[in-house]
């Protein structure tokens, strides 16, 4: 194993080099752009064979993506925020055909205000869409559920895409060492994709993406439920043998000292490295506190999340994003699924920074037990 | 059952969708007043007028086209 140092947005364009998909349309966007980058050069210098189009937006990057999909290759894009609302329309529309595309989405918050910074709003506004959503805590994640993202994606009992969500900057520009695994073990991993389902073939005629009477629609939407809650078993399957290969090993959560936690905190995505410090700082005082990091946020992981937290006293969610006057999505949808009663957090919109204290803080509040979404870190002068 | 996707596997499903059923007005043909100059059969835009001038009930719309074009004013929209 060689470990190199880069940001994860490179690690993706690494993930990306060793899948080798056939068709990469991308469009560059704020802090996705050196993704978009880095695989212009890797195609440009003949290091992968893929089609690389330059496409005038977002709706066209995952339109051209869908295309492709169609045709029956494997496509890659990436976009964040704006780009990814942008693509809103066809993103639903890739569920819906069932395209396995696999797309890295660079979380940004959601004009307006404008802003380039952190939050995870635009991947958790696409919750709805059907397509698998992973969160990375770091580089070496993010280019591995890359690969793990193909490979469930285009399992032909689930087809549905998948988004490998990385924190906007704290992820997509810092440095850290990242194991670039060989090629012949990602092929060993990850078969060339072989579509019998839907796609475009003169020798086969179909076709795709035709209006459907009320007499079909309700079928094929329920038919992408049960192929999500059925992703879960292959996600599962894919992570084992992830892990046999490559040795690392990935969970639908993962949970840090939070076996014997009386108090634990939930939370996605590169935050959940603080959490951990500010835990063990907790530990050494003798507070039994612990995390419970959700990577797979769909298909949704009630099971594995409710028998995590179900021992705790006190639960307390941290969410990157606001449904007004709802709340956190991940706070709401932890105690809509699951028979406990955690508080919820909001943190870090438009890049906020989220500190140690507001963590201890948040350990704090989470003794009383309270409906009110709280918001940690607002500037009180401001207010 | 949908396919995965709701692919269409086989040619002709559109046939299976009467749209028939979403007219309003219904063109009646005289056929003792076309002079069989062919206008409603080239402007309709489903295709469902043939050669003898029999009007396709099945999936003729009632948009009109075909008595908006006719010359001699052989076909009558009627209301359904």
């Amino acid at each position: 194993m060689v470990l190199k140092v880069m940001s994860a947005n490179q690690a993706i364009a690494e993930a990306v080099k060793l899948a080798n998909p056939n068709v990469i349309p991308v469009y560059p966007i704020t802090p996705q752009t050196t993704i978009s980058e880095y695989l212009a050069k890797f195609v440009a210098d003949g290091e992968i064979s893929a089609e690389y189009i330059r496409v005038e937006s977002e709706h066209s990057a995952i339109s051209a993506a869908l295309g492709a999909s169609g045709t029956g290759v494997r496509v890659f894009t990436a976009t964040s925020s704006q780009g990814l609302a942008l693509m809103h329309e066809i993103i639903f529309a890739a569920a819906g055909l069932r395209a396995p595309i696999v797309m890295a989405d660079a979380n940004r918050a959601l004009s307006a205000p404008l802003s380039i910074w952190n939050d995870q709003q635009d991947s958790i506004s696409e919750r709805d869409s059907g397509w698998m959503q992973v969160y990375a805590e770091n580089g070496q994640e993010a280019l591995d559920s890359i690969l793990i993202a193909y490979r469930v994606s285009e399992d032909h009992s689930v087809l549905l895409p998948s988004m490998v969500c990385i924190d906007g900057f704290i992820l997509t520009h810092t440095v850290d060492p990242v194991d670039v695994p060989e090629k012949g073990d990602v092929d060993k991993f990850l078969p060339p994709y072989k579509p019998d389902h839907a796609y475009l073939d003169p020798k086969r005629p179909m076709s795709i993406g035709t209006f459907t009477d009320p007499n079909y629609y309700m079928e094929a939407r329920h038919d992408m439920e049960l192929a999500l809650e059925g992703a879960k078993d292959v996600i599962a399957n894919a992570n084992a043998e992830f892990a046999e290969i490559f040795g690392r090993k990935y969970d639908f959560i993962e949970k840090y000292r939070s076996d014997d936690a009386d108090t634990i905190i939930v939370a996605m995505g590169s935050i959940c490295s603080t959490i951990k410090d500010v835990v063990d700082e907790h530990r050494d005082n003798g507070e039994k506190v612990g995390l419970v990091r959700v990577r797979v946020f769909r298909p949704f992981p009630t099971e594995e999340i409710y028998d995590a937290i179900k021992g705790a006293s006190n639960v307390g969610v941290l969410d990157k994003n606001i449904s007004f006057s709802v709340g956190g999505v991940l706070h709401n949808e932890i105690n809509a699924k699951m028979d406990v009663k955690a508080n919820g957090f909001i943190v870090g919109l438009g890049g906020r920074d989220i500190k140690p204290t507001h963590i201890s803080e948040i350990i704090e509040k989470t003794k009383n037990t309270t409906k009110t979404t709280q918001w940690i870190g607002l500037n009180k002068e401001e207010l | 059952m949908v396919s995965i996707g709701a692919a269409v596997k086989e040619p002709g499903s559109t046939r299976k969708n009467k749209t028939g059923s979403w007219r309003t007005f219904k063109p009646i043909l005289d056929k003792e007043t076309c002079i069989k100059c062919e206008n409603c059969i080239m402007f309709c835009p489903e295709g469902c007028i043939n050669k003898d001038y029999d009007i396709d009930y099945d999936y003729c719309k009632g948009c009109g086209i075909c008595a908006e074009e006719c010359p001699v004013k052989a076909i009558k929209m009627e209301r359904e």
